[in-house]
């Protein structure tokens, strides 16, 4: 692990309450993690801000993660909140390269919540570490009065072990000449838990991704190996959000094509009627692997073929400049810089 | 898509581009206004300015419903969410606009009950389903958005929705684009008219920028071609030495408009005498405000609103940015202490903005390709 | 400006008339169409929608009319440009595009314009 820290942001930031921008996985929630949290908890391992941390134990690299879970509505089309608490685990341990070996799961608990959801959710926790094959082996849980808590939070974290192959995984490895594949369409998380509140009047026929990438990694290192420099769960934030993380620790830059991402005609029919970009809407299902360039039509066909990964594209590239970057070059020739979000993706007039 | 990708194709752009070109007078400078932040956002998203001549130049105009609320608007929408069991509807644009003490988004931080909303009417689908709230409607947008406000007014009063109301902020179109003619500060050729502001009032309004100012104006469609077929149409009516109104988006745009929709307007709202324009000033008959016999849905007669006239920030220059007199780029302000993420002024916060859209676009090619050139005037 | 978006018109609304049901590449919701004449209102037209109401409904000739403008400027023959002379779109109204297209730089070969 490099020691390479990313320049500090200060003061500035720490004016004002938190707000809701602040949990969005955009610009706003960088700058409090590198000015409350980086600053507070500095050190090697947490400064390379992947997805877990790795960590030396006995010779061997071990891959160590946490995320806390809040969806609302609790179930959606596609899954609920048991399945992402499982499977969004999986997916960090699966960014750093690593298998899971056992899973945590804390619960909070709001005062008044149905016990028959509950049992849904932890079976459906349940079915989605059987399915990776890995085990909930602690947890805890705590009950919060009414109205201090929205209906159940899931906190969970995992341990896993880094594939060999898959030690120099780091957003910094991402070099120019690299290819960015996608392991699927972009944003149906997200539009479909929007959907799923009701709150637009917006129907489509939208299920929420959420499924383990850990098989699909584990077949993409066994056919290129070493020349994935990159591996990124895109969740909240979106493709964006991850691309910009690649960007800035890389110190590269990445170039999308507009034409080359996949979105669903409906997921893209909805982000057209609210003004909203498929870009920085949440995933749960996605990797993002920057691949060495010459081996980007194995590592494409390997993913294609994985069950998680049929759609799976190839929707940019690296290069030099310019650095920290991410751009879209749209089909008629112009050229935009996709930011980090700014925000929540919100319905807009203009 | 259907009405889309037609009007993308960019063999196409290139012919337009070399029609335009053909139709520049040697030694000739050219400025044309779009009006309208849909443009910009073409403009910019699409790198059309690379298909134009160097002689042509595109200047921005003030048409972001959001980038021209004044920030004693957002304070006095801010006091009235502070009031007990006050819901506040918005549009997703608005959450994060600066007012003198703060956007919605803070104000929701501070224990705000602050909504966004896809549609007026669902701001009103709120106040029937939260009978114990008193949900305000916070309306912002040109002709294009008023209607819309309208029809949502009536129908809470038939429906006797007591519970809710509007805080009025519409503005209409052609009075800031004759106090931009009246300041006599920007040397406009030609304007880029705003496509979806006419579907509503049509092309009839626009007649006296061409009749009485002498300048060509065409409505024009959103799409990369739409624009660059506009500047042509704009170009060949200079060339051709006429001034004229012309419509570019037939396909939307009726000439007589929608008169339903100009009726509907007229029997809800009414001109204000004043209003304030973030960056523009005052300017006399550029808003509606509810007419007295919708008082009871009126968030300006219901509540008490501070109303206080708040002074743009200093180092802002959105109000030269919306007359067109410097670009984004030439602000002071502009990606240093201004960005999408701490926006100073309203030009960096909607996606239209000027500012955010070169921020977003434009930042990295554009000073290269086209350096700003040294202004003489540059009035603060 | 303010977002408008195309939908295509699936089904009126058979409760409340103010409302037709609109799909936007699949996506779906309730518009309200009161601005609407009834004649504008009716499955399979394509209207403008914006925050939530159908203010226009699109026009598929003077689409096709814009379209074939552009095709006429890129191929630059004349019989192409007689077609729009007599275009629907134009022939008989006010607004629209210039009557004729022909100008001294459209009518230059494409090879000049580069």
């Amino acid at each position: 692990m490099t020691s390479r820290t990313r320049p500090v942001r200060r003061a500035r930031e720490l004016s004002g309450a938190v707000t809701l921008s602040h949990g969005s996985g955009g610009k706003a929630t960088h700058a409090l993690v590198e000015t409350v949290f980086l600053e507070a908890f500095h050190n090697p391992a947490l400064a390379a801000l992947n997805d877990g941390a790795v960590l030396k134990v006995a010779g061997k690299d071990l891959a160590f993660t946490t995320d806390s879970f809040v969806v609302s509505p609790i179930f959606f089309p596609g899954g609920c909140l048991g399945d992402l608490a499982v499977n969004g685990t999986v997916n960090d341990l699966a960014a750093c390269g690593a298998q899971p070996l056992a899973l945590s799961a804390g619960f909070v608990i709001e005062e008044g919540f149905p016990l028959t959801e509950l049992a849904r959710v932890v079976q459906a926790m349940a079915s989605a570490a059987r399915y990776v094959g890995v085990s909930v082996v602690t947890g805890d849980t705590k009950v919060v009065e009414h109205g201090k808590g929205d209906g159940c939070y899931v906190n969970t974290s995992g341990i896993g072990l880094v594939d060999r192959r898959a030690t120099g995984l780091s957003a910094a490895a991402a070099c120019p000449g690299d290819q960015d594949i996608v392991s699927g369409y972009i944003g149906d998380h997200g539009t479909a838990v929007l959907l799923a509140r009701g709150e637009l009047g917006i129907s489509a026929e939208i299920a929420s991704d959420t499924a383990p990438l850990n098989g699909l990694v584990a077949a993409l290192l066994d056919c290129v190996g070493p020349k994935v420099h990159a591996l990124r769960d895109a969740t909240r934030g979106g493709v964006a959000t991850v691309l910009n993380e690649v960007a800035l620790a890389s110190g590269a830059a990445v170039v999308l094509a507009e034409d080359a991402l996949p979105v669903r005609s409906e997921v893209f029919g909805v982000c057209e009627m609210l003004g909203i970009d498929p870009l920085y809407v949440a995933c749960e299902g996605r990797m993002v692997a920057v691949v060495d360039g010459d081996c980007t039509d194995d590592a494409l066909r390997v993913m294609r073929a994985h069950p998680m990964g049929r759609n799976s594209a190839v929707i940019g590239e690296v290069r030099r400049e310019p650095v920290g970057l991410v751009l879209e070059n749209t089909g008629f020739g112009g050229s935009r810089v996709v930011d980090m979000l700014v925000g929540d993706p919100l319905p807009r007039i203009c | 898509m259907r009405f889309v990708t037609g009007y993308r194709d960019r063999s196409k752009a290139t012919v337009l581009a070399g029609a335009i070109a053909g139709l520049c007078e040697p030694g000739r400078h050219y400025k044309l206004m779009e009006v309208c932040g849909g443009h910009t956002h073409t403009i910019y998203k699409h790198g059309l300015e690379h298909y134009l001549p160097e002689a042509v130049e595109l200047v921005h105009g003030p048409g972001c419903p959001v980038c021209v609320i004044p920030m004693g608007r957002v304070d006095d929408a801010i006091s009235i969410a502070r009031q007990p069991d006050v819901t506040l509807a918005c549009f997703g644009d608005m959450v994060r606009v600066p007012g003198g003490k703060g956007s919605f988004l803070d104000a929701k931080a501070a224990g705000a009950d602050v909504r966004v909303v896809y549609s007026p009417m669902d701001a009103l689908k709120l106040a029937i389903d939260e009978p114990d709230r008193r949900v305000v409607f916070v309306a912002i947008g040109f002709e294009t958005t008023a209607p819309s406000t309208a029809l949502t007014v009536l129908r809470a009063q038939a429906d006797h929705i007591r519970n809710f109301s509007v805080f009025c902020n519409h503005v209409t179109i052609i009075p800031p684009l004759k106090a931009i003619l009246d300041a006599n500060d920007v040397d406009i050729d030609g304007f880029i008219g705003p496509g979806h502001v006419s579907t509503v009032v049509g092309c009839r309004p626009y007649l006296p920028i061409a009749a009485d100012y002498g300048k060509p104006l065409v409505v024009s469609g959103f799409e990369p071609l739409d624009v660059l077929q506009s500047v042509y149409m704009v170009m060949r009516q200079l060339a051709e030495r006429r001034a004229e109104v012309e419509n570019q988006y037939g396909r939307v745009v009726n000439w007589e408009g929608n008169t339903t929709a100009v009726a509907v307007m007229e029997q809800t709202m009414e001109p204000r005498p004043h209003f304030e324009w973030r960056g523009l000033g005052s300017i006399p008959f550029s808003a509606l405000k509810l007419r007295p016999h919708l008082a009871e849905h009126d968030a300006e007669e219901l509540f008490d609103i501070p109303g206080v006239r708040v002074a743009d920030p200093r180092a802002c220059q959105c109000g030269q940015v919306l007359r067109g007199q410097i670009r984004p780029w030439e602000c002071r302000v502009f990606g240093k202490a201004c960005t999408p993420e701490k926006p100073i002024g309203t030009c960096m916060v909607s996606s239209e903005g000027a500012c955010a859209a070169y921020y977003n676009f434009g930042r990295l090619v554009t000073p290269h390709a086209r350096p700003p050139r040294a202004r003489s005037a540059a009035p603060s | 400006m303010c977002l408008g978006i195309p939908g295509v018109i699936t089904e009126l609304d058979g409760v409340d008339t103010q409302y037709a049901w609109v799909d936007v590449g699949g996506a779906r919701r309730r518009v309200n169409v009161a601005l609407l004449t009834a004649d504008e209102v009716r499955p399979g037209d394509w209207v403008l929608i914006h925050v939530g109401f159908a203010l226009a409904r699109i026009d598929e000739e003077e689409a096709q009319a814009t379209l074939r403008m552009l095709e006429g400027m890129a191929s630059a023959y004349t019989e192409e440009l007689a077609v729009m002379a007599h275009s629907t779109a134009q022939a008989d109204r006010q607004r629209g595009w210039p009557s004729v297209p022909a100008s001294r730089s459209s009518a230059r070969s494409p090879a000049e314009r580069q």
